[in-house]
This record gives structure tokens, sequence and C-alpha cells, in this order.
């Protein structure tokens, strides 16, 4: 679990994002698109779970990319090529069901963008008709365009100031595809927000929309039960019965209290380590 | 003359409460002389017969009296790897307690004269830890070119991978968080079992060659077929019973209710009762709420008082128990140390409702007063609600500690391995192989919830079933 690579994608209007290549060949393996591992960066840490961008089997190395918010991704943002992560497992969770849906679009909000990289590039690979929604506050604090680009037949780009693309939320553009025409599949990552306002705009299509949910975890492995979401009337274990679920079935505004339940604690650590 | 039952030392309450150190204190030299004293010898044991591994527990005792400590030690590593984790953590006032000629015959539990067997046992195991005392591989290199993998280091894994490496065999124990133990770290606190004493018993559990590989969730990283690609010959399944169950009823899912294994290994695992020293937090309420009447409700009820008391909050945590104390699983001693510490308990009670403020916060839990019917299918009175006597406790924070369900993450991806309705693994009662060839199973994976005696019981009968299996495959 040795860093090999880092790289600041971000650090632009207090947004710092970092892109992180670490060797773990066992899980370079077997990560597929839609899972995520469960990280801690010293022995004192905590366990927070991140997406896997990317997986190269052969190099056995995986990317993963994450927005310093709280402690942990501060810390993590601090690491250089060389250092160690003191724990990191995975592939958790349940890769998303790649196959031929037909059209697709792809909705990534924030760092939510990275997290739809995979999915992208393996929806395009099992011959769908790929269509990218991107968006961010402004164009610096934009990532991953050009992979992004490359993985689609279709690209847009919002940013809510207009300083690129298109003046807007992700969601304007996608209610305009899916007033002109059929689409056969969304699938939403980024801030609770804007996945519960791509809800919204999907539920009148009818169309099946995917969304991969970030709920707060500890072991990631189904055994603490704190990443618990309301879907449905069912109650869902985020990292073992998802991370993706059917957006439209989401209790949204438990998820967002949820993820909140430790945010004074969480300031007054960062401010504790001079970290924010 | 009959001999008092030596008594045996604990800090005091308000000592402990403020604190994650060990409560119990054990006996000393002297107190485990006297106590052993007062065992006569019976021709015929029961109290073996009570003991899920079968501990020759009239020698151990024997030879206590006879200040053969080593001997002593050697005799219960005969049947028992853990003594130091047992002597705490058995629930001997139901196993070999119980069974003791004192134990009056009616009692639901171990009479007061019981013999401390399991305190003598601690003592033992304790000096065997001190002198690093080691149970020599006795394998004579028959299996020396075989591997068996272990999956889960719980209890039932931990106690495998010892039998089977003391008979020469190379293990490989699979774990899937960064650290080792399973339940005994992650569920059982410090103050009951001191991490010292778990790291001692994995440490000479390394010293015997067995190969630990934590971060490493088979299921997920590997599958069984891949763990018989690589070479091993046999697999142990140690998964445990990992996943929570809840209520099912309204508000459970308000910020600030924890599921037992959230809550305990927040703490036990990752240290948040340190925080901010450890990053991992924990919420504390001011009025705590646990649910349940087994150990696990206990510890989380303890590790709540103690965290109230460690910041500064009046203390004020309540065990809520759809029964009476008398049908409580938990242990006595812990029931009794919850009362000591401070811990409230309503009984007969059914949570029906948490209330939240607009922040989805708890704030309030309804519930029902109950009363015993007939008794149910666990043997046990069903408590039955009491019409109208709807009634609310304040509560800004619960733990539901109500049981554990099997998780599914390796059978999930075995469909070749069977499983009951309850998503728990099969297995042959005789040998704990499951329905795959080579693949053993045995703890929570097997009988759902169970003691840490009872699993390693079944991982013993699976290690020698493991050893015959070899054997036979040897040719």
């Amino acid at each position: 679990m040795k860093i090999l690579e880092k790289e600041v994608l971000v650090d632009s209007q207090g947004v710092r994002i970092v892109k992180i290549t670490i060797r773990s060949p066992d899980i370079a393996a077997k990560a597929k698109a839609g899972q995520f591992v469960v990280l801690m960066v010293k022995e004192e840490g905590e366990r927070i779970p991140l997406t896997v961008v990317k997986a190269d089997a052969a190099k056995g190395t995986i990317v993963l990319i994450a927005q310093e918010a709280g402690l942990t991704t501060k810390l993590l943002g601090k690491a250089v090529p060389g250092d160690s992560l003191y724990s990191l497992v995975g592939p958790l969770g349940h890769p998303t069901e790649i196959k031929k849906y037909g059209k697709v679009i792809l909705v990534g909000g924030g760092v939510g963008i990275a997290e739809i990289l995979p999915v992208a590039r393996a929806m395009k690979n099992a011959g769908n008709h790929v269509t990218v929604i991107i968006g961010s506050r402004a164009k610096e604090l934009l990532i991953l365009e050009r992979d992004l680009k490359e993985s689609s037949d279709e690209f847009i780009v919002m940013t809510d100031d207009g300083s690129y693309g298109r003046k807007g939320f992700v969601t304007e553009a996608l209610k305009e595809l899916l007033e002109k025409s059929k689409y056969d599949l969304v699938y939403a990552v980024g801030p609770i927000p804007m996945m519960r306002a791509v809800s919204m705009v999907t539920k009148a299509s009818g169309v099946l929309t995917l969304v991969s949910l970030n709920a707060v975890m500890v072991d990631g492995t189904g055994m603490c039960g704190c990443c618990r979401v309301t879907v449905g009337k069912e109650v869902k274990f985020s990292c073992v019965d998802g991370p993706e679920f059917d957006a439209s079935q989401v209790d949204w505004q438990e998820l967002l209290s949820r993820n909140n339940i430790y945010s004074e604690k969480e300031k007054h650590i960062c401010r504790l380590h001079g970290a924010g | 003359m009959k001999k008092e039952p030596v008594k045996v030392r604990e800090k005091s309450s308000a000592v402990r409460a403020k604190s994650f150190e060990e409560v119990v204190e054990g006996f000393s030299e002297a107190e485990a002389l006297q106590e052993a004293s007062r065992c006569i010898q019976c021709k015929d044991p029961k109290c073996t017969t009570g003991c899920p591994v079968g501990i020759d527990i009239r020698t151990f005792i024997r030879q206590v009296t006879e200040k053969d400590y080593d001997g002593a030690y050697f005799t219960i590593r005969q049947k028992n790897n853990f003594p130091s984790i047992c002597g705490r953590v058995c629930p001997a006032e139901y196993q070999c307690r119980k069974a003791c000629v004192f134990t009056k015959k009616a009692a639901p539990y171990a009479s007061r004269e019981a013999i401390g067997i399991h305190f003598i046992e601690r003592f033992v195991g304790d000096h065997g830890a001190r002198k690093g005392l080691q149970v020599k591989a006795d394998g004579e290199g028959k299996h020396a070119q075989k591997k068996v993998a272990v999956v889960g280091s719980g209890p039932a894994g931990l106690c495998c991978a010892g039998e089977l490496s003391r008979r020469g065999i190379k293990v490989v124990v699979f774990e899937g968080l960064h650290k080792t133990g399973g339940v005994l770290r992650y569920g059982i606190p410090p103050f009951r079992l001191p991490r010292n004493v778990l790291d001692f018993e994995i440490d000479s559990l390394k010293k015997l060659g067995v190969e630990i590989r934590t971060n490493t969730v088979i299921g997920k990283v590997k599958t069984i077929d891949e763990l018989f690609a690589e070479g091993f010959s046999a697999i142990f399944l140690g998964l445990g019973a990992g996943i929570p169950s809840f209520l099912g009823i309204p508000g459970e899912n308000l910020c600030n209710i924890y599921s037992a294994n959230e809550f305990l290994t927040r703490v036990n695992l990752m240290s948040a009762h340190e925080f901010p020293k450890s990053h991992t937090p924990i919420n504390i309420g001011k009025h705590i709420v646990v649910i349940g009447g087994g150990n696990t409700a206990m510890d989380a009820a303890r590790i709540a008082i103690r965290l109230q008391h460690m910041n500064g909050i009046t203390p004020d945590t309540t065990v809520l128990y759809r029964r009476t104390e008398v049908e409580m699983p938990a242990r006595r001693l812990e029931i009794e140390h919850a009362k000591e510490e401070g811990v409230k308990f309503e009984l007969l009670v059914k949570p029906e409702e948490f209330v939240g403020d607009d922040k989805k916060f708890v704030r309030n839990l309804r519930a029902s007063r109950c009363e015993l019917g007939e008794p149910d299918s666990s043997g046990r009175r069903k408590p039955t609600v009491i019409p109208g006597s709807s009634f609310e406790i304040d509560c800004d924070q619960a733990v539901i500690a109500i049981g554990l369900g099997a998780n599914k993450i390796l059978t999930g991806v075995t469909p070749q391995l069977t499983t009951d309705k309850y998503g728990d693994v099969v297995v042959d009662g005789k040998t704990m192989e499951t329905s795959i060839k080579g693949v053993f199973a045995g703890g929570d994976i097997v009988g759902g919830e169970g003691t840490v005696i009872e699993a390693m019981g079944m991982a013993k009968k699976a290690a020698a079933a493991i050893i015959d299996y070899l054997d036979k495959a040897k040719k």
C-alpha cells in the first residue's frame, strides 16, 4: 500500500483535490467499476471509503481521487510518494452492472466526476452510447475533463458561474437531454443535493437512475451498520448492499442528516491539527 | 469445615467508571491457592462436562493447589488455546461453574458457592503468559508441506490456527479488518479484556509460525476456489456473525442511533473514546438508552456510562429489556458490574418508536410495558405488551444490541456453499465440514451467536477433522 504517485488536480477557491496512485496488486487485479476501498492513513486514523477510479492489474496499481474535506482526506493530501498507508482494504461493494443498456447518461458533480470515469469507460466498452455531463462551481475546479471526453460520445460541461462550458447546474443539461430524446440509464455521482436534484429530474421521465452513495462507514463490510440508508422503505447497508441504489427510492433527507452527524467534531479535529 | 468463596478483587465502581482499564483484577497467588483448595476433587467432575471444550478442570485445580502452575497451564492448554482470554470472558456461571457440585440443583446459573474456576484459569493463563510458556509443536513435520487457510481471526479462526500450527501445518489467517482478534477486539471492551492479553495470545500463535494477513476480505479479493488454486489444501471459515439486527421500528435510522457493533467498533477497535487523539469520532448523549439483555448490551451500556463520565456529562445510561433480569442472556457478573457502575435497568419494556427533532436527531423513545406470558420457541417466557401502557423515555442516543445475522460477503459469491434460512453455513456436525470438500467452518457463522469458548470448541473439532482430511489426502 505504498503511494507511488501523487498529483494535485485542483487547488483553487478553497478546494483541493488530489489524485493518488497506490501499489496494491491484489486490489488492482479484482476492482471493477463502481467498487471502493476503505483506507486508513495512520494507525490512529479513521477508516474512510473511497471509490477506485482506476485499477491497473498489469501494473498492480490503483488510483484514488479525494477532495480534502475532513482530517483523513487532508492527511491523505499531505502524503507524498514513498509514504505507505496504514491500512487499505478492498475492493468492497458491488461493481456497477455493466451491460448494453443503449443510451446512457453519466452525471458527475465536484469530486464525484472521478467516480463516473470508470463507469463511463466500462459503459463505452460495453457498446453503449455514452453522454457525460460534468459540473462544478467554476472552471478551475473541474477534473478529468480530457479522460471523460475520450470515454463519451457526447460531452457537456456545466459551471455554476459560467466560467467554462455552459452556465448552470448539471440538472439543466440533463433535463434538456431527457426532453429531446429517450435514454435507458442515468448514472449520477456527486454531492447529495446534486444527486437528489438529478433524481427529481429523472423521476418525471421514468428512466432508471442509479446513484453511488457516500454514506459514513467504519468497517465497510456490513459489520457496523453505520452506512444504513432507507431505499424504498427498506433499510440497506451502503457498503454491502450498494454503494449504488435506485435514486428514485432513496430517502435523501435521511442520508443528508446521517452524513452530517459528526460535522462539529470534524471541524474541531481539523482545527486541532492545523488542517482547516 | 466449609470454606467461604474467595471474592475476586475489582477496581471500585467510582474509579472504573471513568476509565477503560481492566475492572476485575484477578486472584493473587494466595487467593488462587485458597480458592483452588475449596475444590473437593469430585470423582466424577461435572465441571469438565459443563465446559464446551472439556478442559480437565479437576486436574488443573489440583496442580494449582500443588503450586505446579506450569503444569496447570499445560493441562488447560491441552484443550484451550487461550486461557487468559477465556478466564476473562467465558460465561462460567452458565458452563463449568453451573455444573459444579456446589451449585444448587434448581439454580438457573452457578451459585455463589461454586468454585471460581474461571478466575483460577485466568490466574494460570496469566502466569503462563508472564513466564512465556509455549506449547511445543508436535506434528513431527508430517504435514510440513501442507498449508491451510483460515478465514477470520476471531476466536474460532485463531483457535483453529493454533491447533493446526501446533502440528506443524503451515497456516495463513486472512482477516478483513486492519487488526486481528475479530469480536475479541472490536466487540469486547478493554476493561473486560485488556489489549495486552489479546496481543500476547495472538503473538504466541505467530511464534508457532502462523502467518496473519490483515486487510484481506475473502469473498472480495479472493474466492474459495482461488485459495485452493494458490495451494491451500484445506480452508477453515471462522467468519463470525457479522450483520447487526435492528428493531424495525419507526425512527430507527435517526441520527445518534447506533448498532451495538458500530458503537463498540468505534470505541474498542478505533479508540473513539480517545478522540481527538484518535481520529474516529463518536457522539455522547446526555440520555443514552441501550436496547437488549446480552453481554453486548452490557458492554455497550458500560462504555456509554464511561464516555459520559469522561466527558463531564452526568451519567444517565439505561438498559431496556423486554423480559426480566432472570431471562437476560448476559453474564451475571457483567449485569452486576453494569449496575455498580450506575447503569439503570428498565425491564419488561418494549421499544415502539424513536422520535426525532427537525434535524433528524433522536430525542425520545416511546415504549410499552410488558408482562411475561407462556414460553416461546426459545423456551423463555414470551413478553406481551400491556395495552395502554405506552410511555416516553428521554433519549438523545440509542444503541441497539439485539443480535446479529450472517454476513453474506463470502457465502454470497460461493453458491456451492450450503447455507440455512438464516444464512449460516451448514456443516456436518461431526467434522464441521461444509458442503464443499476440504472447506470446514466453525464459530458464529455455524451456530449463530454463541460464546467465545463455544466457537473454540467448534474450531477444535474442525481442526481435528482437517488433520484427518490431510492424512487421508496424503496417501
